[in-house]
C-alpha cells in the first residue's frame, strides 16, 4: 500500500508497510496515477525510477509481520515473566482527584473523573503503587511514573514521597517521572524542585488570552511569569500543552501565539468529548481543522524555533513495528492508579468500574480485561489494517472510542482522520528540511 | 535518480528480529494524554538501532 499525496507544492509518496519516503516531482506523481499504457516519455522515465525503488523493497512492499501475529509474545518482549502476561512498565499515578480550575472540556470531570469524591492518594497507597509496579516489571529496566490528576500539585507531598521512594526502593531500575499541572500553584521551591526531578514537565495552557480564559478561567496572566521560570531554569523536558475545542477552530493561531511567547515544545490537542457537549468537536469540523493542520505545518517549514508534538515524528530512529502495533499499552503496559489504590487501563478510565482492572493494595490484575486491551492490534483491525497511517497512531485511543462511541473497539473517526492529516504534514516538514 | 529524492530508506521490517523489547517511552506518558502518536518515541534498544539498514546500497 502507497499514500501519494501533495501538499503545499510537494509531491509526497510513504509506502506505508516498510515506512520508506519519497520526495518525488510532477511525473513521477502523476505516473503513479496513470495506467503505465497511457504514459508519456517523462512519466515512463520516473515509472523506471518508481520499479526499480519496488525492487530496492521501497515500494509496494508487503506488512512486515504477518496479520494477526501476538505482538505481545516475543521472548525479548516477556524479558523474565516467561508465559505470563507482559510486564507493566509505566503508571500514571492520579495523586489528586480534586482540582483547582474547573475547565469546560475537562475529561477527568473537574477532577473527581465522575465518583463524586474528591480525594488525594495517602503515601502509603502511593508506596504500595510503586511496589505494584515493580513487582509487575519483570526486567523492564525503564519505568516511567507520570503525576496527574485532578491538579497532582494539590498532592505534592505525595508527589515527593513517591519519588524518593520509588527510588530507594530500587536504585537498579531508571524511573522516568513526569507531571502535568495546570501551573496555579506553581512556586520557586516547586519549580525548583520539579526540575531537579522530573525528566518531563507538562504545562496546561490553551494559547491566546482570550482562548484560554474561556475554557480555563481567568489563569493566561497569572499563569505566564511561572511558565516562562519553568523554562528559564530547566534542562528537561517540558511541553506546553493546550486543547482545543470547536469555539477555536483556528488552532494554529494558538500554537503561533504560545510560540511567540518563546514556549519550544508544544502541544494542542483536540478535545475529547461526548457527541453533544457544548464544546464537542465533531466530524463536521474536519474541513476547518485539516486546513489548519496544512496552514500551520506551511508556516513551520519556513523555518520554525519550536516543536509540535503531532508534527514530530522520527523516520529513522522510531519505534520497532511492534511497539507501533501495541500502540499506547493502556491495560498491558500501561496503567493508571487512582487515590484510592483502584488499577484502570488508563487514566481516561479511571471511575469506569467495568474497567477497573484491579488494584495496588491487595495486588490484585485482571488478566482477562488485560487481554481485551492486549487484543487491540491495529494489524487485526479491519480499519486499521488499510489505513496509511497506522505505524504511526498505533490504532488510536480506546478511552476517545469508548467516550465518542460507547465501544472501545470502534474507532473514533474524527481523531483518525486527525491523525492521517497530522502524519501528512509531519512527513512533508521531513521531506521539506530534505529537499530545501 | 532524476525524478526521485530518497527521504527515508530505513524500513520497518529491520526491527523486526530485535524489536519488540518493550522498554521505549509510553506514548501517552509525554504530552498528549488524550489522543495515541507512537511514531515520536524513541527506540531505546541498542541491538534494533545497530542493525544496518538493509535496503540500504
Amino acid at each position: 500500500m502507497i499514500h501519494a499525496y501533495e501538499l503545499h507544492g510537494r509531491y509526497i509518496v510513504l509506502d506505508v508497510e516498510s515506512g520508506a519516503v519519497l520526495d518525488v516531482d510532477s511525473a513521477a506523481f502523476s505516473a503513479l496515477h496513470t495506467p503505465p499504457e497511457l504514459h508519456t516519455a517523462e512519466q515512463a522515465e520516473a515509472w523506471g525510477e518508481l520499479m526499480s525503488l519496488k525492487a530496492e523493497g521501497l515500494l509496494f512492499t508487503e506488512p512486515p509481520l504477518e496479520s494477526g501475529r501476538d505482538v505481545y509474545s516475543l521472548p525479548q518482549s516477556r524479558t523474565d515473566i516467561r508465559g505470563g502476561p507482559p510486564p507493566l512498565k509505566a503508571l500514571c499515578m492520579h495523586v489528586s482527584h480534586d482540582c483547582n480550575l474547573r475547565c469546560g472540556y475537562c475529561f477527568a470531570h473537574t477532577g473527581d473523573f465522575g465518583t463524586g469524591k474528591r480525594s488525594v492518594m495517602p503515601p502509603e497507597v502511593a508506596e504500595k503503587a510503586v511496589d505494584y509496579l515493580l513487582e509487575r516489571c519483570g526486567g523492564r529496566e525503564n519505568l516511567e511514573i507520570d503525576f496527574f490528576g485532578g491538579e497532582p500539585l494539590m498532592a505534592f507531598d505525595t508527589v515527593k514521597h513517591t519519588v524518593a521512594y520509588a527510588k530507594k526502593r530500587a536504585p537498579g531500575k531508571r524511573f522516568r517521572f513526569t507531571l502535568t499541572t495546570n501551573g496555579v500553584l506553581l512556586d520557586e521551591e516547586t519549580i525548583a524542585y520539579l526540575n531537579a526531578e522530573m525528566d518531563n514537565l507538562v504545562l496546561s495552557l490553551d494559547g491566546r488570552k482570550d482562548v484560554n480564559d474561556a475554557c480555563r478561567g481567568r489563569t493566561y496572566d497569572s499563569l505566564l511569569p511561572k511558565y516562562k521560570r519553568v523554562i528559564e531554569t530547566r534542562t528537561g523536558d517540558y511541553y506546553v500543552r493546550g486543547t482545543y475545542t470547536n469555539r477555536n477552530l483556528d488552532f494554529a493561531e494558538d500554537v503561533l501565539h504560545l510560540a511567540s511567547l518563546g514556549f519550544r515544545n508544544i502541544s494542542l490537542e483536540p478535545a475529547i468529548l461526548p457527541p453533544g457537549h457544548p464544546l464537542a468537536l465533531g466530524e463536521g469540523c474536519l474541513p476547518a481543522l485539516n486546513a489548519e493542520y496544512e496552514k500551520l505545518c506551511g508556516l513551520m517549514a519556513d523555518g520554525a524555533d519550536f516543536s509540535f508534538f503531532h508534527f514530530n515524528v522520527d523516520l529513522e530512529q522510531g519505534p520497532c513495528v511492534y511497539k507501533r502495533l501495541r500502540g499506547c499499552g493502556a491495560g498491558v503496559e500501561y496503567a493508571a492508579v487512582t487515590p484510592e489504590g483502584d488499577v484502570f487501563p488508563c487514566h481516561q478510565f479511571a471511575g469506569r468500574e467495568a474497567y477497573r482492572l484491579g488494584s495496588v493494595l491487595d495486588g490484585s490484575f485482571r488478566d482477562d480485561l488485560s487481554a481485551r486491551f492486549m487484543s487491540m492490534n491495529c494489524s487485526d483491525r479491519e480499519d486499521c489494517a488499510v489505513c496509511r497511517a497506522k505505524y504511526f497512531c498505533g490504532g488510536g485511543c480506546a478511552a476517545a472510542n469508548l467516550t465518542v462511541n460507547g465501544d472501545i473497539h470502534k474507532a473514533d473517526r474524527l481523531g483518525c482522520e486527525l491523525a492521517k492529516k497530522r502524519l501528512d504534514c509531519a512527513i512533508y516538514l521531513k521531506s521539506n528540511q530534505v529537499c530545501e | 535518480m532524476k525524478h526521485i529524492k530518497i527521504i527515508n530508506r530505513k524500513t520497518l521490517a529491520h526491527t523486526v528480529p530485535d524489536g519488540g523489547c518493550g522498554e521505549c517511552r509510553t506514548s501517552c506518558q509525554s504530552a498528549c494524554k488524550t489522543s495515541c502518536t507512537v511514531a515520536n518515541q524513541k527506540c531505546e534498544n541498542p541491538r534494533t538501532q545497530k542493525r544496518p539498514l538493509e535496503t540500504a546500497r
